[in-house]
């Protein structure tokens, strides 16, 4: 390097300086390079409407794939291709549905966020009906004999839903029940796929009465499983005078596209199946108290 | 150049020289993107476009245009004596450098047409081959190994693409089997401290001491 420069400053022809090779040299690699690669970059161009970088700011950017397209960059691209509907995010719920059409410009008309809810409240006292020492989760113990537990129906505890929820949506209860926390459920529906029994229903965030049980059977042979599910005496549905509640064969179900459950409905239930989430804490799960709730209620 | 020596160059850049696990090299896409093996597939298959086409292109940079022989260019065209255009100190680094970089862009918009999901799985690690010191390393290494006095060697240029073409399948090879490693390791109790990047630096080190086994076969 040292004996460098003298030999090209003495070259004389190249004038003083060492420089002129340097940039014609330098400089003519650098324009080859820029005409090979303009050529290249048009002949290799991806075209990408503009509207799918705009749709995929509204989106929540989650990835979590409950709308089942390949992440939100894959929904941003399908929506705009025409490919898969506006509502199907759930995470942004209507909000983002309604941005969406707005990117779009089509109108909509969208319906009432969604969270996850459990139909279960055996819990920890629920009875066995054998010892299981085998793999510890949900998906393997439900093959066995129908599950450990008395109840064919029920939670079996191993909380393959907690495990399967990647946004730390599911808090337990004190009877061992895990229970979604509405505020941070994301509606990926990761719940809903890792129940073995299907005991989680999206449900529209506004409504306050579920019924926790998804005991198909009536009478004698749900009370022998469990102290708490529903027998299907189907009071509820005569008391209900929204004609939400209906039967399916032996347990009560609410539909909750219509109205709201009134007080006297839940109220009728002799086992204490069906609560009213406006007056009770789901976490602390206390049993439903109706003198309590009527206070509360004279009170509004 | 026959075919012992092709063999020799094959051997040593795969095992007796690995880029990464013999000369330390080009770590950063060798961490970065060997979580998952179709990515690091994908990674390799690119370094190894990149390391035989950047071989192919800077060895008459460095003929033509740095080394200061009777082929040299400015020779040709401003006179004096060849001994006065020796630039090969000087511009080495930045016209290799230029090359590569220019190579990278073209790998890069060619993987973007040709395979979007393989572009996204490799994210930012595509353009950090230009900054890849095992790149620039095979250019420099072509360059020691196969010019004598700034002459090259018989068969020079057949040798210089075939040890970028053998570095990169040498690459991949160290990074296939970083990645089928790793991926077991994401199910392996790791404690807690080591997981990610720590484990892998561990494994990568006990993987580049069984590849001090290969010393000597050259």
């Amino acid at each position: 390097m040292d004996s460098t420069l003298p030999i090209l400053v003495n070259s004389g022809l190249l004038g003083t300086s060492a420089i002129v090779p340097a940039v014609i040299g330098l400089g003519g690699l650098g324009i080859a390079f820029g005409i090979v690669l303009a050529i290249a970059s048009e002949r290799l161009a991806v075209k990408i409407d503009p509207r799918v970088s705009e749709v995929l700011g509204v989106l929540p950017g989650i990835n979590c794939g409950a709308c089942g397209q390949p992440g939100c960059e894959g929904y941003a691209e399908n929506v705009v291709a025409g490919k898969a509907p506006l509502t199907l995010c759930a995470p942004g719920g209507p909000d983002v549905a309604k941005k969406i059409a707005g990117v779009l410009g089509v109108a909509i008309e969208v319906g009432e966020r969604l969270v996850a809810f459990c139909h279960c409240k055996g819990g920890i006292d629920s009875e066995w009906k054998y010892d299981y020492d085998g793999i510890p989760t949900c998906g393997a113990a439900a093959l066995i004999a129908s599950g450990p537990i008395a109840c064919n129906y029920g939670c079996m505890g191993f909380y393959d839903c907690v495990d399967a929820c990647k946004y730390d949506a599911f808090a337990i209860a004190p009877n061992g029940m895990p229970v979604v926390n509405a505020a941070k459920c994301v509606a990926c529906k990761a719940c809903v796929n890792a129940c073995p029994r299907g005991l989680f229903e999206m449900v529209p965030i506004s409504r306050k009465v579920h019924i926790l049980c998804s005991n198909l059977d009536k009478g004698k042979a749900v009370k022998d499983v469990c102290q708490v599910g529903c027998i299907g005496c189907t009071r509820c549905v005569k008391k209900c005078d929204s004609g939400a509640i209906s039967m399916k064969e032996g347990l009560a179900v609410i539909d909750y596209s219509k109205g709201e459950i009134n007080l006297e409905a839940v109220e009728a239930c002799p086992v204490g199946v069906i609560h009213h989430y406006g007056y009770q804490d789901p976490i602390t799960w206390q049993p439903p108290v109706k003198e309590a709730i009527r206070a509360v209620v004279e009170q509004e | 150049m026959g075919i012992g020596e092709a063999f020799t160059i094959l051997i040593s850049s795969i095992f007796v020289y690995n880029f990464i696990l013999s000369r330390f090299l080009g770590l950063c896409p060798y961490m970065g993107v060997s979580k998952d093996t179709s990515s690091a597939i994908g990674m390799g298959m690119a370094v190894i476009f990149v390391m035989t086409l950047a071989s192919a292109v800077t060895w008459p940079v460095y003929r033509f245009l740095l080394a200061p022989t009777s082929a040299n260019l400015w020779y040709r065209i401003f006179g004096g004596s060849p001994a006065d255009y020796d630039l090969t100190r000087v511009l080495r680094t930045i016209s290799f450098i230029l090359v590569i970089a220019g190579l990278v862009q073209f790998v890069e918009m060619f993987i973007r047409k040709a395979s979007p999901g393989l572009y996204r799985a490799l994210g930012i690690y595509l353009a950090l081959i230009t900054t890849n010191c095992a790149v620039l390393g095979v250019a420099v290494l072509n360059i020691d190994m196969f010019f004598q006095n700034a002459q090259p060697v018989p068969g020079s240029y057949l040798k210089s693409v075939l040890q970028g073409f053998c570095s990169g399948i040498g690459f991949t090879f160290a990074m296939l089997l970083m990645s089928s490693i790793r991926e077991r390791l994401d199910l392996a109790d790791v404690p807690e401290a080591l997981r990610g990047i720590p484990i892998a630096f561990i494994v990568a080190s006990i993987m580049s001491m069984a590849f001090l086994g290969f010393a000597g076969l050259i």
